[in-house]
């Protein structure tokens, strides 16, 4: 028997991964990945086109076949149930089809899945739950249209509200900025730091690297392995990240916040 | 609840209510016509001839279009949430080719006609529909590689459907004595129905239907994408599996006793989608309602427009159907976006 890891500890880390290798077709894009994220912190993972952040994301959630083993919240992600992972997780990817037909209502309803016994329909904490989540993120007052009839960044703010709807201990979200406009990739991070504050999670890759800049912690990837790993005030972390840019960018402080600009 | 959401709810809960209310008049508007005109459904309280006429033939007749219409219905709204794919149609996929192939291999192997009304052969010929869809949509799926290339799929169903075809009609060739009934059995037709076909479409319906509503969660998971779907803790095998025997079992079942009726299963869904946005598990019911309405009519008009000659229900579904298959998909391009 494998000696279970001590309480303290279960009870800091939300995902540890040991040696996680996973493949795309018969490319390997995830060579040997050991990384814990802490719990109540925003990790950002960033790096490069094709460095497999995304395809990290999606072994972190379960979602791709991959060797060497994940524990959430100190469970082996393998052997757990489906639902009861789903309950604990949730995952916002990027590019998913979007569900043209169904309501922004009943596309949130879907991230209380998890919740609802099979064939039940869904209780009034389902329903609450639900409308939190679409205020959270300014899609209440079109919960009635289909999603086929909004634009690229409201559509997005519809699928965030599904994946904050689960109400889940961890949130994994893929580019979950794509398509919103400043105002509301301000509402995304002041949203963010809630959970946060409450508790909760995150983890997410960001393109934009200034905003990945605003988390706790960062995650700086490349050719598929994970070159640092780092408190975003750190010296250190801004050195990595400005290396596994080919030094083309270059990290500023400004206003109490840290920047990221082209090197020109 | 605001207006604007329950507006949905109130518009499938109308649309619901509408296609019973035309479901009751065709069904009795059909039992009403005939190739002998009206005179039957007046005649039939003192003339047990024409009493006979209408519960034997015209009654079984009509439900089982309404039934058949019901299954193909059932199956294409499984099919386009199943594949994601807007187009996916029974007919489409290839699974009623590989569902008349079975009808017409279990006929040349057992010299049974399409016109039986034994219990067992009806059961038969209706295993062996469900067959060979199964097998159809399983080699569809197989060339296709997967439901993810939209244009591949309807190649793959479109290439299984002719090679099966072709099969098809080499058995028959090959057996000229069930090749009569078995031609007009291909061309789709409703002629053929009597009580049994339509107790054993009755009960596959109801079957069908409570697997595909149990399922419903999964089709509207898989609208997000197969990896949202996975991450909400879907057991998306096993739930796929299933989704592909109620597909596969509708089809069967309706061509077994009704032959290949194309387009009902394509144009009911996005009939129903265009009215009302719903989840599956109200689309589904309310895509079956629309399917038995649409062949019913059909029926109607096939049985009226050349009396007292008939036309097969086929030939007109393939018309109108194909009529509306081109003008959505001119509509789509209009509107810039591919299918």
């Amino acid at each position: 028997m494998t000696p279970t890891p001590k309480k303290s500890a279960m009870q800091l880390i939300a995902l540890d991964a040991r040696r996680v290798c996973a493949k795309l077709g018969n490319d390997e894009v995830l060579h040997g990945i050991s990384l814990a994220l802490l719990r109540a912190r925003w990790t950002s993972i960033v790096g490069p086109n094709g460095a497999g952040k995304s395809t990290l994301l999606k072994a972190l959630a379960g979602l791709l076949a991959h060797s060497g083993q994940v524990a959430l919240l100190g469970q082996p992600m393998a052997r757990m149930r489906g639902r009861d992972r789903a309950r604990q997780l949730s995952w916002l990817g990027q590019n998913e089809s979007s569900a043209d037909d169904l309501t922004a209502y009943d596309v949130a309803m879907l991230g209380r899945l998890p919740h609802q016994p099979w064939l039940a329909p869904p209780s009034a904490g389902d329903h609450a739950a639900v409308e939190r989540a679409l205020r959270a993120t300014q899609a209440w007052e079109w919960r009635g249209r289909p999603l086929g009839q909004l634009s690229g960044g409201e559509r997005q703010r519809v699928l965030l509200a599904r994946a904050l709807a689960v109400e889940a201990e961890v949130l994994l979200m893929d580019e979950p900025l794509a398509n919103l406009d400043p105002p509301h990739q301000t509402d995304w991070l002041l949203m963010v730091r809630q959970l946060v504050t409450s508790g909760k999670t995150v983890v997410s890759v960001l393109h934009e690297i200034s905003f990945a800049l605003q988390a706790d912690a960062l995650v700086v990837m490349n050719h598929g392995r994970v070159t640092h790993q780092g408190d975003c005030a750190d010296a250190a972390t801004h050195r990595a990240l400005e290396d596994v840019f080919d030094h083309r960018i270059a990290v500023h402080h400004l206003a109490g916040q840290w920047l990221a600009l082209p090197r020109i | 609840m605001s207006r604007s959401f329950t507006r949905q709810h109130r518009k499938a809960f109308w649309l619901a209510m509408g296609l019973l209310a035309a479901s009751a008049a065709l069904l009795l508007l059909g039992v009403s016509v005939g190739s002998t005109g009206f005179d039957s459904a007046l005649a039939m309280r003192r003339d047990p001839q024409a009493l006979l006429i209408v519960l034997d033939i015209r009654l079984p007749r009509t439900l089982g279009a309404w039934l058949a219409g019901a299954l193909l219905g059932l199956a294409g709204a499984v099919a386009q949430g199943l594949f994601r794919n807007p187009l996916a149609d029974p007919y489409l996929l290839g699974s009623a080719s590989g569902a008349s192939l079975g009808v017409a291999g279990a006929m040349a192997l057992f010299g049974v006609s399409p016109l039986a009304t034994s219990w067992l052969t009806r059961l038969g010929l209706t295993g062996a529909a469900f067959v060979g869809a199964v097998l159809a949509v399983l080699l569809t799926l197989l060339l296709a590689k997967g439901v993810q290339h939209t244009l591949r799929l309807l190649l793959a169903g479109v290439i299984v459907g002719v090679v099966l075809g072709a099969v098809t009609s080499l058995i028959l060739l090959l057996q000229p004595d069930v090749m009569q009934a078995m031609q007009s059995f291909m061309l789709g037709s409703t002629g053929f129905v009597g009580w049994t076909a339509c107790a054993i479409m009755a009960a596959v319906f109801a079957c069908t239907m409570v697997a595909a509503w149990m399922m419903s969660h999964a089709l509207d998971g898989l609208a997000l994408g197969e990896a949202t779907a996975h991450s909400l803790g879907l057991a998306l095998p096993q739930m796929r599996a299933a989704l592909v025997a109620v597909l596969a079992l509708g089809t069967g079942t309706a061509v077994a006793q009704t032959g290949l009726i194309s387009f009902v299963g394509l144009a009911a869904p996005h009939l129903v989608r265009s009215v009302v946005k719903t989840t599956h598990g109200r689309l589904i019911g309310l895509a079956s309602l629309m399917g038995a309405v649409l062949l019913t009519a059909a029926d109607i008009l096939a049985r009226g427009l050349m009396a007292p000659q008939e036309l097969p229900v086929g030939v007109l579904t393939a018309v109108l159907g194909g009529t509306y298959l081109l003008w959505l998909m001119h509509r789509h391009n209009g509107r810039g976006s591919g299918l």
